[in-house]
């Protein structure tokens, strides 16, 4: 997916490895989902997504970065963020995407669960390469 | 860091209320530390405020339903009161239900609740 990000708004990249990175992915998204104004609802949706995907990051990829930041089109505003580590990859995307699926003991959900919760999902991963999660909220 | 969350004691019921956004070796250790405080304050019901929480993803879920389970397995039960109308909504959606955990609005109807099932006396 290319992420239109806004041109006067610089998107930041921050560590998913450790715990403590996972809380503030989470800051960093609620930030971001008050200053582009989603509702209440959207921005607990997109915040839900974004701690999903970062503990992805952190224990399947073996740690990665998050970079998020404002974007803009059509003439809305919204928010995205870019999930990305260089870990195993996933070898069944559809396998990992069906509700309820996990290689670790885990719900199955993170996945699935974020899909639903945001506008725009894409999913880069090859096996032995690394995973690219990329969502994006808009503001209605 | 990961940190303890305070469990407190109101009779033969245990009050947690969740004041941080917590890692997930902290919410960890709060389903140990209750496992072990059930046993050890012999607690009939267990309160877990989540009033100031902002979201519940997975993680927190699952914890909550353990600890739902494990009180239960321990001759105790678990309300979970405050939960915001906004994680309620997106908690659904991720597709985590909580099936088996029991909730109250707020504080006082979690007490009631834990009382009219004779999970508490004194409160
Ligand atoms: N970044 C990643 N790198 C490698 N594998 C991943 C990555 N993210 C997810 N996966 C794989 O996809 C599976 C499904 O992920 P998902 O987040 O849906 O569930 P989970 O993390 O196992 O459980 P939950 O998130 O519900 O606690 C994981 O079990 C894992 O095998
Ligand atoms: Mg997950």
């Amino acid at each position: 997916m290319n992420v239109p990000w806004a041109a006067d708004d610089e998107p930041q990249t921050q560590p998913v490895v450790m715990n403590d990175d996972v809380v503030r992915v989470r800051q960093f998204a609620r930030g971001l989902s008050q200053r582009c104004k989603l509702s209440l609802v959207d921005q607990t949706k997109f915040i839900t997504a974004a701690s999903e995907l970062a503990r992805n990051t952190l224990v399947y990829g073996g740690g990665g970065s998050c970079t998020a930041g404002l974007v803009r089109g059509r003439g809305r505003l919204g928010v995205a963020a870019v999930f990305e580590d260089f870990g195993p990859g996933i070898p069944d995307i559809e396998l990992a995407m069906t509700d309820g699926w996990t290689s670790g003991g885990g719900l199955g959900l993170g996945l699935s669960g974020a899909r639903r919760l945001v506008d725009e999902f894409a999913l880069d991963t090859e096996a032995g390469r690394g995973t690219k999660v990329t969502v994006i909220k808009w503001a209605r | 860091m990961s940190e303890r969350v305070p469990v407190l004691r109101i009779g033969d019921v245990l009050l947690v209320s969740i004041q941080v956004d917590l890692d997930d070796q902290t919410v960890l250790n709060l389903q140990e530390d209750l496992a072990q405080q059930i046993v050890d304050q012999g607690a009939r019901g267990v309160v877990i405020d989540i009033t100031a929480v902002e979201i519940v993803d997975s993680f927190v879920g699952r914890m909550l339903a353990t600890i739902a389970a494990i009180s239960r397995m321990l001759d105790a039960e678990t309300v979970v009161v405050g939960m915001r109308p906004a994680v309620a909504i997106t908690l659904v959606e991720l597709g985590l239900s909580l099936g088996g955990v029991r909730t109250a609005l707020n504080l006082e109807k979690g007490l009631a609740l834990l009382r009219r099932s004779g999970r508490s006396e004194r409160t």
